[in-house]
């Protein structure tokens, strides 16, 4: 990999908050580089911490442990003055979208630019071009009741770039839209990233959101980064147990029964022998396929797959001591993993 | 003709009196109010600026005024009142006291309408780098404004409510002809004439906010 320098560095970060039962601990010994003009995921299940971090990435939320680095400044160095102008250089988009409700569209994308003293009339100028550039060119006058959620989401975007942000800092930023919409902002994100060089992180608990539009992920779990690295990557061949699991959550839209799943993962070892078919002869019992992923990594299978065991009770521990004693990489998992 | 033309008159001055308290205690209350609700709510636990040291003071000396009922507060002010006005009897000699019960109670509202603006919103203005008194000028405010409205209702009408007082220690205004015509000497049609024209004088106040709030609320289509 070529040597380039992150644009935010994140060092061992760690937040722990007080709270009336002890301390909970948010987040804990989170390192990652995020390189300018990439569009970065950070993927975990509720509760895992992806807004904390996304939040220390700003300072909203100020780290206890460990240091943001942005531009190579370390962001613990700096007075209130500094964090509010470091925050200038970078944007933010929310699942609620957090328009101003007593201004329109247009005073809404002029805030930012308020707040920083720009001339009304550039300002305004400005704002028109941001709305043009997000599709809301007809619609400076309305007030945020007034338009959709994609609608105001927009607004949003076109708010949190009217300062030239070198990062766009998404967190959750589809979760309350549809999926028509949610496929229409992702472009608009990766349009503004081609066109504009802009920096994204995306903060998401779906798949489909990093497989749309990031190039490198982050799977985040109980306060711990999981794996980092290429989405292509991951997606071939997620090494965490989270990992499996959010990337076939996404694709898994089968009605289940109520017997056992199990799922059994392919790591290249085992990949001489026709496993499946070996436990069905062994056993002498039928399985359901549920999910299967499997791809040609140098002539070894590798990927996993989730099989439904029969609803008998005899078969199923039979199956299940197969699958122990065959030294096969297997766990349970229920439907609610999906 | 049940009412003489003199009757009329002492009327028609005791509205103005009455309007002339109200409006100018509810205006003065309102600039100490004002910036001690968003201080209340600013420097709270999870407020923009946390000094709860400071909150905390603050809300003991609010609620230790609001708990004093008023008619006991105009008395125990009489110093404060004839210091501050040179005078403890006259329509005037109500307003520091009926000043003085009011800002908390109004400071109290104003936190409560500051407290309503969405923290998602203040945080996204945070994002932006906004400081604490853009946050206070170009979120809080602005955002809060058809709540501080309706409140506005509320605390004035409540203003209006004690300013009848004024008659125990000699001042003007409509409460002061309710007590000294009813009460003192049991002319109940002039008694019900002025607690009707305080009634009107509510809803007028009440009507006129609340439709104001409602107009300029963006939030409502
Ligand atoms: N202000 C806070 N005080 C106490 N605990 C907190 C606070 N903020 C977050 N937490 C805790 O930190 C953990 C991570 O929360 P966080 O909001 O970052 O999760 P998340 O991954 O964004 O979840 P979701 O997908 O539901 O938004 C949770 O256990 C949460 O209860
Ligand atoms: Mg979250």
């Amino acid at each position: 990999m070529e040597q380039r320098k992150p644009i935010i560095r994140l060092e061992h970060l760690g937040k722990e908050f007080p709270t009336a039962d002890g301390p909970v601990k948010a987040l804990e010994d989170i390192n990652l580089d995020i390189y300018s003009g990439e569009i970065f995921g950070i993927i975990g299940l509720s509760g895992a911490g992806k807004s904390t971090l996304v939040r220390c990435i700003n300072y909203l939320e100020v780290p206890t442990e460990g240091d943001v680095i942005f531009e190579g400044v370390s962001l613990k160095s700096l007075n209130r003055k500094g964090i509010n102008q470091m925050r200038r250089s970078m944007g933010m988009i929310f699942q609620q979208f957090n328009l101003l409700s007593q201004r329109t569209v247009l005073k809404n994308v002029c805030f930012p630019m308020e707040l920083q003293k720009v001339p009304k009339k550039q300002a305004e100028a400005r704002a028109r071009e941001l709305l043009e550039l997000v599709g809301l060119g007809d619609r400076e006058g309305a007030y945020p009741a007034q338009l959709s959620g994609g609608q105001k989401q927009r607004v949003a975007i076109a708010r949190a770039l009217a300062t030239n942000p070198k990062v766009l800092l998404c967190d959750e930023a589809t979760s309350a839209l549809d999926p028509n919409t949610t496929k229409s902002i992702l472009q608009l994100l990766k349009e503004i990233n081609g066109k504009m060089g802009v920096t994204i992180i995306v903060i998401t608990h779906e798949m489909g959101v990093i497989e749309a539009i990031c190039d490198r992920v982050a799977i985040i779990d109980s306060s711990h980064i999981a794996e980092a690295g290429n989405v292509s990557d991951i997606f071939s061949g997620p090494k965490s147990a989270i990992g499996r699991q959010l990337i076939m959550g996404n694709t898994v839209h089968a009605e289940f029964g109520h017997s056992k799943l199990v799922r059994i993962i392919f790591d290249g070892r085992a990949s001489k022998e026709p496993v499946l078919a070996n436990l069905i002869l062994a056993c002498k019992a039928p399985v359901n396929i549920m999910y299967a992923a499997t791809s040609d990594v140098n002539g070894t299978a590798m990927g996993q797959m989730i099989i439904q065991l029969p609803d008998e009770e005899g078969e199923e521990k039979r199956i299940m001591n197969y699958l122990a004693t065959a030294g096969i990489l297997h766990e349970e998992v229920t439907e609610h993993d999906f | 003709m049940i009412f003489d033309s003199g009757t009329w008159e002492m009327l028609k001055t005791g509205i103005w009196e009455t309007l002339y308290m109200v409006g100018l205690s509810s205006l003065i209350s309102y600039l100490i109010g004002i910036p001690l609700g968003i201080l209340l709510t600013v420097t709270g636990k999870d407020g923009i600026r946390p000094i709860p040291f400071l909150q905390g003071i603050l809300g003991v000396v609010i609620n230790l005024l609001r708990a004093v009922p008023f008619i006991i507060l105009l008395i125990m002010l009489l110093p404060v009142t004839k210091a501050l006005v040179g005078t403890t009897v006259g329509s005037v000699a109500i307003i520091p006291p009926l000043v003085i019960a009011a800002a908390p109670y109004i400071a109290r509202m104003v936190e409560s309408s500051f407290r309503e603006v969405d923290a998602g919103v203040i945080e996204a203005a945070k994002s932006m780098g906004a400081g604490t008194f853009q946050i206070i000028w170009k979120v809080l405010l602005p955002e809060a404004k058809p709540s501080l409205l309706v409140g506005a209702a509320i605390s004035i009408t409540t203003i209006l409510g004690y300013s009848a007082m004024a008659g125990f220690v000699g001042g003007g205004g409509l409460g002061a002809i309710a007590i000294n015509y009813g009460y003192y000497r049991y002319e109940t049609g002039v008694m019900f004439l002025t607690a009707a024209i305080l009634v009107i004088i509510v809803q007028l106040v009440q009507e006129v906010m609340m439709k104001l709030s409602i107009k300029t609320d963006r939030r409502i289509r």
